[in-house]
């Protein structure tokens, strides 16, 4: 289904339909529950899910943009955070020594991932990187 | 002889001034000094084929650099731009200001234009009419506020105290850093927890290096990042050691944790930098907050921020800065304003800076304001400081404007500190990081700022820090520990922020937490359309934006004038003689008193027992050989009345005529009312030998004599604001006591204290 603005906010409207990574939903996350040991971090987290229904709100109210930046990052969500890191690092000026290292690593958003968006994303930076001559050198 | 000198010596005056330390810088586009337009600055327009940005701002295609490149796929709307870029500027600029021209038509339109066009568009603006668009155009309705918490030595426990009472001052959001930056995790666990006390809602960043950052939100402690930073050239961002796409890369990571994000950019950054291209502020400004639209973040940080002082020292670089905000907001971003590196030394720039904001509102008005002393801010100091966030409530209550926060009595402040150093020392104790002693806690709970502490040092926050952050230490850890050592409130108040991360609904545009509740540009879009519309500052809210502390009315001067009653009834008896008369000989001089005078008030504004002033006065006439009378006026509380009077009742035909907030003049039976003798106007500075001189002036008119008038000198103190308040109720007790042809009373005045 696609969310609108009826819809938000999500933790007031439906509650029991927003979960983290584990299935449990929010009002299920009391104080008594993560005392009792039964909250992990991984409960704390974001879903692709919520993430598709903020990026349907948003370009409900106009914001097609930000609702592109909540796709890309709903891609994200299940991608280890240090592969994240690695890839953040490679996108800074310099890092990539080639245009196939960033394509290397879409390949990867895309294969492994499923990062479509993301890969698209990254391919778009190594073309534009060569265009601009940012895989030279840097001491 | 005054000899000659060299200057003017009120330019030696102005150099003593603070505004001497600001410097100022010529225009220069050449050199990048050029608030809004430089000759290298595009023409605007655009080129659009197949649905293909073609060519931007006059550069095509193939010659895009990043930035080009960048807006060109992610920021422009191919189908909007040619109908915004053909509209006249003027004619968009006139949009803008127009109440009737509904936000959102404003900002699909924005979707369409090139950097140079928007620049072009908001430059046609003058300050006040920026301040108006600004006010229309941002996108929540309702306006928030943001604050530094930081201090000097990294100490936890202060950063505990100083988050929760920044959280009770009502800042939505506080943003901490460190000296040391190994000390980032320390901070972030000091903040969460101190944040957690007395209410929930507040986010919270630690701003720290891109990789950090974002590995101390993903152990939930933080809640926001804003210091991602972009650059308007592409020289600078490839210094800045990124690019829109690394960049854009780290927006949708933040998104995939759950965690809220804005971007920082703002005028001057390029001209640090040294690579300005020799383009305005405002153009280059314009370019980043396209790339930021393009990426897809909901806000931005702009207004300068780190380049604020040097853009205020260009002409119209303070304009510039509203200029930019207002770009912002019309490209539909969150907008944290700036107003938080000082630009200035002058607290009349100060002032006048933050004012537009404080009344159109914003996002966040600063970005943050120093809740904590100025050499506490390891950002550098704000714009305004824990020295002068009073002023800054006056503000709000002076124009009736909501700037986000609400006054914070004492004993609450200093039961909210307690409660956050004891919340973080059990933390710290329970998860076995450290165990602060009562003195360092209690040197915390009373401490202005780091100066007054004797609590943890850099070094001791290290070893705290370091243990966090390799023991993975996470927020659920902390909740625990809080729960146990008996703060359960604050470790529900902890929860209820991580648990915002599940939802998202704070990853929208403008997003904060009131009362509980997401408050968003979603829920709450600015729906201004002229007066009555927009956000207004309800009754109940002007009600706790009034209540700042010594606020002065009638009940309180009573009360404080019941203290000195006792007093003076041991210096003076008053004793009611019947109808005053004529004084049959020339040399009679009469003190006409009023109505209150030693009745109900019994000091003047400057201090002085009525007995006292009274005392000196008749000494002073009798030494002169003459009579002294007192009579008390009940027809009138004027002070030229009560001397007009006075002077018809004495044989000489002069008489004095004082209130009991000590003002008083001298006055001739023959004269009309305001056109006295002598004046003594300002009473809280009139002193005792003042009075005996006045005494004196009137028995020398009195015996024919042309005495020098008495001069009470002032310093230029401003009287007004002092004691206006108090004199006008004091003046008001006195007028109830009046009565319309009430006969003067003669007075025997019996003086029975020491003599001065």
């Amino acid at each position: 289904m696609t969310h609108t603005r009826a819809d938000y906010p999500l933790a007031e409207t439906r509650p029991g339909a927003v979960t983290g990574k584990h299935g449990k939903a929010l009002p299920e996350i009391t104080l008594d529950a993560v005392l009792a040991g039964e909250v992990t971090m991984e409960d704390l987290r974001i879903t692709p899910q919520a993430l598709q229904a903020q990026a349907d709100v948003a370009r409900d109210v106009g914001r097609p943009t930000l609702a592109l930046n909540f796709e890309r990052g709903a891609e994200l969500v299940e991608v280890p955070q240090d592969f994240i890191m690695q890839v953040y690092e490679l996108l800074r000026p310099g890092r990539a020594k080639s245009k196939e290292e960033l394509l290397e690593a879409a390949a990867t958003m895309r294969g492994t991932y499923q990062a479509e968006r993301i890969a698209r994303f990254i391919e778009e930076a190594a073309e534009t990187y060569a265009a601009r001559g940012l895989f030279t050198f840097r001491f | 002889m005054t000899p000659k000198l060299n200057r003017w010596k009120r330019f030696a005056d102005w150099d003593e001034r603070p505004l001497r330390l600001d410097k100022f810088a010529a225009e220069d586009p050449a050199n990048g000094f050029s608030a809004f337009s430089s000759p290298a600055d595009p023409k605007p327009g655009i080129g659009i084929k197949g649905g293909r940005v073609v060519s931007l701002d006059g550069v095509l295609e193939h010659d895009y650099d990043m930035i080009d490149r960048f807006i060109a796929r992610h920021h422009i709307d191919p189908e909007v731009a040619p109908e915004a870029m053909a509209l006249e500027s003027a004619t968009i600029a006139r949009w803008l200001v127009d109440m009737n021209v509904p936000r959102e038509k404003l900002v699909r339109l924005a979707h369409g234009m090139t950097p140079a066009k928007l620049a072009e568009v908001v430059s046609q603006l003058n300050a006040l009419e920026i301040a108006f668009a600004y006010s229309k155009m941002r996108a929540r309705k309702t306006p928030g506020n943001q604050a530094h918490v930081t201090n000097a030595k990294d100490d936890p426990l202060q950063l505990a105290a100083d988050a929760a009472t920044a959280v009770a001052f009502g800042f939505d959001e506080i943003e901490t850093t460190m000296r040391v930056s190994r000390n980032a995790w320390s901070n972030a666990v000091a903040c969460a927890v101190g944040g957690a006390v007395g209410r929930w809602g507040t986010l919270f960043q630690c701003s720290s290096e891109e990789a950090e950052e974002l590995r101390i939100a993903m152990a939930g402690f933080t809640s926001y990042a804003e210091t991602v930073s972009v650059y308007g050239t592409e020289k600078s961002f490839t210094d800045g050691d990124d690019t829109p796409w690394s960049k854009a890369f780290l927006a949708a990571a933040y998104a995939s944790r759950g965690v809220k994000m804005r971007c920082t950019s703002g005028a001057g950054s390029e001209l640090l930098m040294g690579f300005h291209e020799a383009k305005s502020l405002l153009y280059l400004e314009a370019r980043c907050l396209c790339l930021q639209r393009g990426m897809g973040v909901q806000g931005t940080q702009n207004g300068g921020i780190d380049g604020a002082p040097l853009t205020a020292t260009i002409p119209g670089g303070v304009r510039e800065l509203m200029a930019e905000n207002l770009i912002a907001v019309w490209l539909d971003l969150e907008c944290a304003s700036g107003n938080d590196a000082r630009s200035t030394e002058s607290e009349i720039r100060v002032g006048a800076k933050i004012l537009p904001y404080l009344i159109a509102g914003s996002d966040l008005i600063c970005s943050g304001m120093g809740s904590i002393l100025k050499y506490d801010n390891s950002f550098n100091p704000s714009l305004i400081n824990g020295e002068e966030l009073e002023d800054y409530l006056v503000l709000q209550r002076d124009f009736e404007a909501d700037g986000g926060l609400t006054p914070l009595p004492e004993s609450r402040a200093i039961e909210l500190r307690e409660r956050a150093v004891e919340a973080i020392a059990a933390v710290f104790e329970e998860l076995d990081l450290s165990s602060p002693t009562e003195d360092m806690k209690i040197s915390v709970v009373y401490a202005s700022g780091s100066d007054d502490t004797r609590s943890l040092m850099p070094r001791d926050v290290s070893f705290i820090s370091e243990a966090i952050k390799e023991r993975g230490i996470t927020v659920i850890d902390v909740i625990k520990a809080l729960a146990k050592r008996g703060f359960r409130e604050e470790a529900e108040n902890l929860l209820d922020v991580v648990k915002l991360r599940l939802s998202g609904d704070y990853l929208q545009t403008s997003a904060m937490i009131r009362d509980g509740r997401i408050v968003s540009a979603v829920n709450d879009p600015n729906d201004y359309l002229g007066p009555g519309s927009g956000y207004r500052v309800s009754e109940e809210r002007r009600l706790q934006l009034n209540d700042i502390r010594d606020v002065l009315d009638q009940k309180e001067v009573l009360r404080s004038e019941a203290l000195h009653e006792k007093d003076e009834a041991r210096h003076i008896r008053y004793r009611n003689l019947g109808p005053a008369t004529n004084g049959p000989a020339n040399d009679d001089v009469v003190i006409g008193i009023s109505p209150a005078f030693g009745l109900k008030l019994y000091r003047t504004t400057a201090g002085h027992r009525l007995s006292e002033v009274l005392g000196a006065m008749l000494d002073a006439i009798r030494a002169r050989g003459l009579k002294a009378r007192v009579v008390r006026f009940r027809h009138t509380a004027d002070t030229s009345f009560l001397g007009l009077s006075a002077a018809r009742l004495a044989g000489s035909g002069i008489g004095i005529g004082i209130q009991a907030k000590g003002t008083a003049v001298i006055h001739q039976r023959d004269r009309q009312p305001h056109n006295n003798l002598e004046l003594f106007s300002n009473a809280p500075i009139t002193k005792l030998e003042h009075y005996r001189a006045l005494g004196a002036n009137a028995a020398a008119y009195a015996l024919g004599e042309m005495p020098e008038p008495i001069v009470v000198p002032q310093r230029g103190e401003a009287m007004g604001s002092r004691y206006h308040a108090r004199v006008a109720l004091i003046y008001a007790i006195e007028t109830g006591l009046t009565e319309a042809g009430a006969a003067p009373e003669e007075v025997d005045v019996v003086l029975t204290g020491a003599k001065q």
